[in-house]
């Protein structure tokens, strides 16, 4: 266990030890602040029956930042270590597989959930003036959070398989952003095919990102969505770790 | 009988149609110091990262300590230093930082940790740079921290890829006398393609070309295989001493006049112990003045067109 600490507690020096995690952090904070006074602007004042952050997730910004930034934060995870050779010695210190897996998969969750601490301080801003509770209760915020942070689960495990295939960053970076978009733009298909029952509006509907995240926004925990993200995470960390193993048998 | 540390038996690695391992065989036993010698692309790194657990093999089995590195991989780390080609080290880190590190991934008990962290740090002389970002440091002293960090657990055996690759002669220096301070205590495996580096720290070499096993043995034994030459200055007339060297009968005897007076004379095949005596004395006997009087140390290049032919020329 302390091993696997000490993996996850490097992973994330990694981040803060140069510019890049400041550089990521600052973007990120970027795009929520403009996200927000967005969808501040947009209610102007108006009461809305929808709560607040159900309204951040129907603009872009929510998702330009998972799609963007979740590539960047897993594009070093193994393809450095690769290109700068300590895999080597990583590999052969007395650690498991799963544990050089599991670890940079945690860090990278990590650091994905500090970016989205500005957005708290934000929903609380908003609380503090509105006053009303109903809008932005502790309810729909615990869900929502628990919504990104799975999501977010979903993003880094398939970036870290990217990383794992790689010991070029930029190609870890793009195919991970590839897969990421291509995941998101199937379920967006959802919203063209409508009400129909065919196999394939009910697959669209089922892998849209959009309609999972809807009910954690609105304060509900929807097992199919939790089912949905756990499960895809489970299986590309399963794919990571085979990959990770594959130097063993190849 | 006791487990050798290292047995490698009939190990083949195949990268596609490549052949980089082929049949390699040779076994370390505990305690010695090897010497694991071969030119660029001979297949010495590839058998290192099969050694460590970091590479499978195609075929053949490698046991470290009786542990086959295939099936047993961890037991087989828990015993290992490892420090591979090129010491790749994280640049962010600061070496004390690191080796901290290192010794967490080593399961070393935090007190343990830091009592070994010093330990290494004071063995390898990197004190003085304790505190410092290892991408700052010069490759002299990466080099001390990728040996530190091979000692940190004290494994029972020790693995080091081209240790002195790179470094300036000061340098070179000071990584042979840690390794000969280390030898004492662990059994170690020790890569390079410079003979004499081997022959200064090891006890036995192990020697490897394109991929096969050429020799393996006690390196004085190897070395009497190949021709030693014997370098001579005297001053007398070129016909003398051509006429002398001949009559010495050390091999053939190239003779060259310096401008000075002198005849630079070279004995091709003075293989014997007792080559250097026998030309000195017989200098004294013509009253010669003799100003050198050199044995030229036998290039890897000379040991393995040597071993090479030997083998041509069983088959």
């Amino acid at each position: 266990m302390s091993v696997f600490r000490a993996l996850v507690r490097r992973e994330l020096s990694a981040f803060f030890q140069g510019p890049t995690g400041f550089i990521i952090i600052a973007a990120v904070l970027f795009l929520i602040g403009l996200g927000f006074v967005v969808v501040l602007t947009g209610l102007n004042g108006h009461a809305t029956p929808m709560p607040v952050t159900q309204v951040f997730y129907g603009t872009y910004f929510f998702w330009l930042i998972l799609l963007l930034i979740a590539p960047i934060i897993t594009m070093r995870s193994f393809a450095m270590e690769r290109a700068s050779g300590t895999y080597e010695s990583l590999m052969t210190a007395p650690v498991g597989d799963w544990e050089v897996v599991l670890s940079k998969f945690t860090g990278a969750l990590v650091f994905y959930a500090i970016l989205w601490i500005p957005l708290l301080v934000c929903s609380l801003v908003v609380r503090l003036y509105v006053g009303e509770s109903a809008v932005l209760g502790p309810g729909p915020m615990f869900t929502s959070a628990l919504g990104i942070l799975l999501i977010g689960s979903l993003y880094m495990s398939m970036g870290c398989f990217a990383s794992a295939l790689t010991r070029n960053q930029a190609v870890a970076a793009v195919s991970s952003f590839a897969m990421g978009a291509a995941l998101f733009f199937t379920g967006f298909f959802s919203y063209f095919t409508g009400d129909r029952s065919d196999w394939i509006s009910q697959l669209a509907r089922h892998v849209s990102l959009a309609n999972h995240m809807e009910s954690f926004s609105r304060g509900v925990v929807d097992l199919e969505a939790t089912v949905f993200f756990i499960s895809l995470t489970a299986l590309f960390l399963y794919f990571t770790h085979k990959v990770v193993e594959s130097r063993r048998w190849k | 009988m006791e487990t050798p540390m290292i047995e490698v038996q009939h190990l083949t690695k195949r990268y596609g149609q490549h052949v980089a391992l082929d049949a390699v065989s040779f076994s370390v036993g505990r305690g010695e110091v090897v010497g694991f010698l071969g030119p660029n692309g001979a297949g010495k790194s590839t058998t290192m990262r099969i050694l460590t657990t970091f590479m499978a093999a195609t075929s053949g089995t490698v046991r470290v300590g009786g542990d086959c590195v295939f099936e047993n991989p961890m037991r087989v780390r828990k015993r290992l230093g490892y420090m591979p080609e090129n010491n790749p080290l994280p640049p962010d880190l600061r070496v004390g930082d690191y080796l901290k590190f290192r010794a967490r991934l080593k399961s070393l008990a935090n007190g343990e940790g830091a009592k070994r962290v010093n330990v290494v740090i004071e063995q390898c002389g990197i004190a003085d740079v304790a505190g410092r970002f290892i991408g700052q440091l010069s490759r002299g002293y990466r080099q001390r921290v990728g040996m530190a960090d091979a000692l940190l657990a004290k494994p029972e055996l020790i693995v080091l890829d081209e240790p002195t690759a790179g470094l300036d002669p000061n340098q070179v220096r000071s990584v042979r006398k840690l390794i000969r301070g280390l030898a004492g205590e662990h059994t170690m495996l020790i890569s390079s393609h410079i003979l004499s580096e081997i022959e200064m720290s090891c006890d036995r070499a192990v020697i490897l070309h394109q991929g096969r096993l050429l020799a393996s043995g006690a390196l004085d034994v190897l070395m009497a295989k190949t021709n030693t030459a014997v370098v001579s200055e005297v001053r007398a007339p070129l016909a003398d001493v051509k006429a002398w060297g001949e009559k010495l009968a050390l091999g053939q005897a190239e003779c060259v006049e310096q401008p000075d007076g002198y005849v630079r004379c070279r004995f091709a095949n003075a293989t014997s112990a007792d080559a250097r005596e026998k030309i000195f004395g017989s200098v004294q006997e013509r009253g010669w003045p003799l100003r050198e009087l050199t044995r030229q140390v036998p290039s890897l290049e000379d040991l393995f067109v040597n071993l090479t032919r030997g083998k041509e020329d069983g088959k």
